[in-house]
């Protein structure tokens, strides 16, 4: 390869190189500004999609591996790897970046230079998180994409843009200033920040963390992915950043930054508190479920149409937290698959949000009414997309709700039964929203000179809708390529069956110097 | 054998950076008739703390004047810490002391005298010594704090500060008077042979940390901070947030890790301080509306989080492998904080206009857009004491953490992570006001003149260092690690 070998730390970096060198074009060369982000962020694009054939369809381990030294008191590495679980991941910020970017063209008016900068600056927040294989370089990019996420909601927001700024970051700082604790802990435990590392002492049994330890810790990590997902009673950041977020903001936000907490909870509760993991199960699943319902009916009386996409995100993503305490390979893999699937739908349905209100100025329903009439390509994208977040099969939303229903009911039948009434609620307040904004008569006459999509509209609608068509037909593309980490992932829960999870096995033997020689031997890889 | 000629002059290399600043602040006095324009006693005095600074080098390590002085590893981080704290704050009151018109050869000698009695509080091995240093620091202190005559602000910053300091170097001496009657000297090495348990001890170190814990404004000793921050001239407020403070914690540092055994009693002394200081700091600075002021409570929560790896200090005592990642995180911490305090004022200093004006949030709205690098900087510096990644203070932070849970204090790992979150509701609410608020009300016509050439380059250095360390905490710390401490009771 090109990259020679350093593909996974061009894709963290290149969109950082962008920023810096977006700096220095002129702030007043708006078109150029646009064009130029547009460019790096397509070139991130196709630089993810590289990634693909690195993956082999099901190896265990992580793939593109870049190790080297950086701090060494506390041994802080930079640790990169990508499995199927991430790759997707990755893929869909690079993707919807890029869509980002398209969207904000007519959309975003002043500061248009920090406004791109910004996006791109999250991009490399985000990459980072899910490529890092460091518990504290994965904390770092962690911390790092808040800034700009909360710049891009407190600059070009809506109204109350500042209250939810600051409201963002704050419940965010909360968790993972928790998290911080929990990383340092585990790191005082072990030696080593390094997750491959760790589970592997955990599994050899070198590292034996006495119940409570496991129990307090689960919950200083897990309490941080919570908020971000977010879970039920920690979801009430979600709305206020939604609403007052751009729409590029708000597709970045539930597209791919509500998917950092659930990938958190694979990549680390569940590996590696396991017992707790199991302990907290239950008590996991019934907030889900509340959550699945709950956000649901919210959404379904909502009179704003971007709040209404923003809690159908909190039942959506409750499907995902159910799949994940489900323990079941299936529903794993559904859980992975509604992330995906969630990230292009809700994605989809912000940015044709942001469309109606770029031409209308309001989110209020009762504004809207009889749309199709004026805008009928519009509406047709919209009906589309609507169907896949509801879970229409063939599309998208399908499969990821499917088998995420499937796993669970081999697990345990009643947290089906109450999750599927999610499944009806969703198709509820979406034909309900969809049928008082677009059909009927036109209920403002001002409605009535409203234009129809633009090329430029069209072409990321287009895109969203073959992926959207692609993911609901080609499931398999997807599901083959992830489907062994989610594998491993269960099997680690369940140590007796070590051997078949196929880790790789280093004999690691028992004390903290040897914890060392393990990171070495990685290193030396 | 040496005579006592040699003896005197080998001593006369322990404090070799003490007379060099004692020198260019005399020199400076002396300049004053002979040179009119500001810039060149500026260029003299900024010559003075860097060559005192510099002098470290040729500095005997070792312990002089008959034990009264050691000058040791420890030492000669914190000289470099002070002098490069009193070189920065040097230039970047240039541009203060022309816009306010100030006399400039007595404020800079001031500064050199301050940072003299912090060179020797930082080497100070015997407790009379130590008081010598608090006092040449905290009475040039006193006088700098005031230096703004026709300031009635500046005036009652410098009485109140002038009065509680009295009194706080009161009870220091009384503690060392106490500390006297049990050990029969007031040499450190001798608190190292005393009996722990003895109550007399206790009280008289207990006087000695009131003391000191009034100069480094720890809770419930804090109040006097808030007012004098606000009052004193911005420069003089960087020089007090930064040096003194480091200076005292490195004295303190010095007297608790002699004691042997101290443990328990001493581990909940600092328990309960670090929590209360903590908590002050931030929740008095969630409702202050003038920056300066926030600042100062943001000091008093900083000096509450180097208390955490106190507390960690005295709790692992009997361990050294896990005693010298708590002195480095405390050094590492001092240092980071010193720094971006450095920045931070030398910004607010600017922004502050004549008279110190500007001061409020609502001064800073729009900064953004009407002074994109002063705003920028000031991000980066919140954003360190904040503590987020790539920045000096979350390393700063990250050491205190794993300092604390290595000694197993989870609960105050905890404590300070809840800290950490009130935090990031006042520093980032004066971002947002900078970037996401509209001025309201016409501009002021100096209102977008930026920072001047010296607070610029006083703020970029500031910046540097702050990413430098945020990135590559690896060398100083290895500095810091390499000798952990000579302190000589060990």
């Amino acid at each position: 390869m090109a990259l020679n070998g350093h593909l996974l730390t061009f894709l963290i970096f290149f969109p950082a190189a962008g920023a810096l060198a977006l700096l220095w074009l002129r702030g007043d060369d708006e078109v150029w500004i646009r064009r130029f982000a547009l460019v790096v962020s397509l070139v991130e694009f196709v630089a993810s999609l590289l990634m693909v054939r690195a993956v082999t369809i099901g190896a265990n381990g992580y793939s593109l591996e870049e190790f080297s030294r950086w701090i060494s008191a506390p041994a802080i590495n930079y640790h990169l790897g990508v499995d199927g679980i991430s790759l997707f991941l990755v893929i869909l910020t690079t993707f919807l970046t890029s869509i980002c970017v398209l969207a904000s063209w007519k959309g975003v008016h002043h500061r248009i230079k920090e406004f791109h900068v910004m996006l791109l600056l999250l991009e490399v927040g985000v990459v980072g998180v899910f490529l890092s294989l460091d518990m504290f370089l994965f904390f770092l990019f962690w911390e790092i994409m808040l800034i700009p996420m909360a710049f891009l909601i407190g600059i070009w927001g809506h109204d109350r843009r500042i209250y939810a700024a600051i409201k963002f970051i704050l419940y965010t700082m909360a968790g993972s200033i928790l998290m911080l604790v929990g990383i340092i802990w585990l790191y005082n435990a072990t030696g080593t920040f390094d997750l491959p590392t760790i589970q592997l002492m955990l599994h050899n049994g070198q590292i034996v963390l006495s119940e409570r330890t496991e129990v307090i810790l689960f919950l200083a990590f897990f309490i941080a992915f919570a908020i971000k997902v977010p879970l039920f009673p920690l979801h009430t950041w979600l709305p206020d950043a939604h609403v007052e977020a751009p729409t590029a903001g708000s597709i970045i936000l539930a597209g791919v930054l509500l998917k950092m907490g659930t990938y958190g909870m694979i990549r680390f509760c569940l590996p590696l508190f396991p017992e707790a993991s199991r302990r907290a199960a239950p008590y996991v699943a019934a907030l889900a479920i509340i959550g699945i319902i709950y956000g649901a009916l919210v959404a379904l009386v909502q009179p704003n149409l971007k709040k209404l996409v923003a809690y159908s995100s909190v039942s959506h993503l409750g499907f995902v937290v159910l799949g994940i305490f489900a323990f079941r390979e299936i529903s794993m893999q559904g859980a992975v698959y509604q992330m995906l699937a969630h990230g292009i739908s809700t994605g989809g349905l912000f940015l044709l949000v942001g469309m109606l209100h770029d031409r209308t100025h309001t989110f209020e329903i009762s504004e809207y009414g009889g749309l199709c009439v004026p805008m009928p390509r519009l509406a047709a994208f919209f009906l589309f997309v609507a169907l896949s977040s509801m879970g229409l099969p063939m599309l998208n939303g399908f499969v990821g709700e499917f088998l995420i229903l499937l796993g669970t009911y081999q697990a345990h039948w009643h947290w089906a039964a109450w999750a599927a009434t999610g499944v009806i609620l969703s198709a509820c307040y979406l034909l309900w929203s969809y049928q008082r904004v677009f059909f009927g008569a036109v209920t403002h006459e001002k409605n009535r000179e409203l234009k129809d999509t633009s090329a430029r509209e069209n072409s990321m609608l287009w895109a969203l809708a073959v992926v959207i068509l692609w993911m609901g037909i080609g499931s398999p593309f997807f599901t083959r390529r992830f489907a062994a980490p989610c594998k491993t992932v269960i099997e680690q829960m369940n140590p007796n069956l070590m051997h078949e999870a196929g880790l790789p096995r280093i004999s690691v033997p028992h004390n903290g110097q040897q914890a060392m020689d393990a990171t070495e031997r990685l290193a030396s890889r | 054998m040496e005579n006592l000629n040699q003896i005197m002059l080998r001593n006369v290399f322990h404090v070799l950076p003490e007379l060099v600043w004692c020198g260019f602040g005399v020199l400076l006095m002396l300049l004053q008739p002979f040179l009119k324009s500001r810039q060149s006693l500026t260029f003299v005095a900024m010559i003075g703390a860097a060559a005192g600074t510099l002098s470290t080098f040729f500095t005997l390590l070792g312990s002089g004047f008959s034990g009264l002085i050691t000058f040791d590893t420890f030492s000669l981080f914190f000289h470099w810490l002070v002098g490069l704290v009193a070189f920065l704050v040097i230039l970047g009151s240039d541009s203060y002391l022309e816009r306010e018109n100030l006399d400039a050869a007595e404020f800079y000698a001031l500064i050199l005298f301050a940072t003299v009695g912090m060179g020797v509080l930082a080497s100070a091995q015997e407790l009379l010594t130590a008081f010598i240093g608090l006092e040449m620091s905290s009475i040039a202190s006193y006088i700098l704090a005031g230096y703004r005559r026709d300031s009635i602000k500046a005036s009652e910053s410098a009485v109140k500060y002038f009065l509680l300091g009295s009194f706080a170097t009161a009870f220091f001496l009384y503690g060392i008077a106490l500390v006297y009657g049990v050990t029969g000297s007031t040499n450190l090495m001798a608190l190292a042979d005393a009996s722990p348990n003895s109550t007399l001890l206790r009280l008289g170190l207990t006087l000695i940390l009131v003391g000191l814990g009034f100069k480094v404004a720890a809770a419930p000793f804090q109040i006097w901070t808030p007012d004098v921050y606000e009052g004193a001239p911005t420069p003089v407020t960087a020089l007090l947030s930064a040096g003194p403070k480091a200076a005292t914690f490195a004295l303190l540092l010095r007297i608790f890790s002699t004691i042997h055994a101290a443990t328990d009693f001493w581990f909940w002394v600092f328990w309960i301080l670090a929590v209360l200081t903590m908590f002050v700091g931030n929740l008095g600075a969630i409702v202050q509306n003038n920056v300066k002021r926030m600042l100062a409570y943001s000091s008093i929560a900083h000096a509450g989080y180097t208390l955490v790896a106190f507390a960690a200090v005295t709790f692992v005592r009997t361990d050294p492998d896990a005693v010298a990642p708590a002195y480095a995180a405390i050094l590492f911490f001092l240092a980071s904080y010193a720094l971006v305090s450095v920045g931070t004022f030398t910004v607010v200093s600017e922004i502050g206009g004549q008279g110190e004006r500007y001061l409020t949030y609502d001064d800073y709205a729009g900064l953004g857009t009407r002074q994109p690098f002063a705003a920028a900087a000031l991000s980066l510096f919140l954003l360190s004491l904040l503590g987020l990644p790539i920045t000096a203070g979350f390393f700063g932070k990250l050491y205190i953490f794993t300092a604390a849970i290595k000694s197993n204090l989870i609960w105050l790992a905890v404590l300070m992570a809840i800290n950490s979150v009130i935090g990031a509701y006042y520093y980032f609410r004066l971002i947002v006001v900078m970037y996401m608020r509209e001025y309201k009300g016409t501009l002021p016509a100096d209102a977008s003149k930026g920072l001047s050439a010296t607070a610029a380059m006083v703020v970029t250095v500031a910046a540097l260092i702050t990413l430098y360390l945020g990135l590559l905490p690896n060398h100083i710390l290895g500095i810091v690690l390499s000798q952990p401490l000579m302190l000589s009771a060990r």
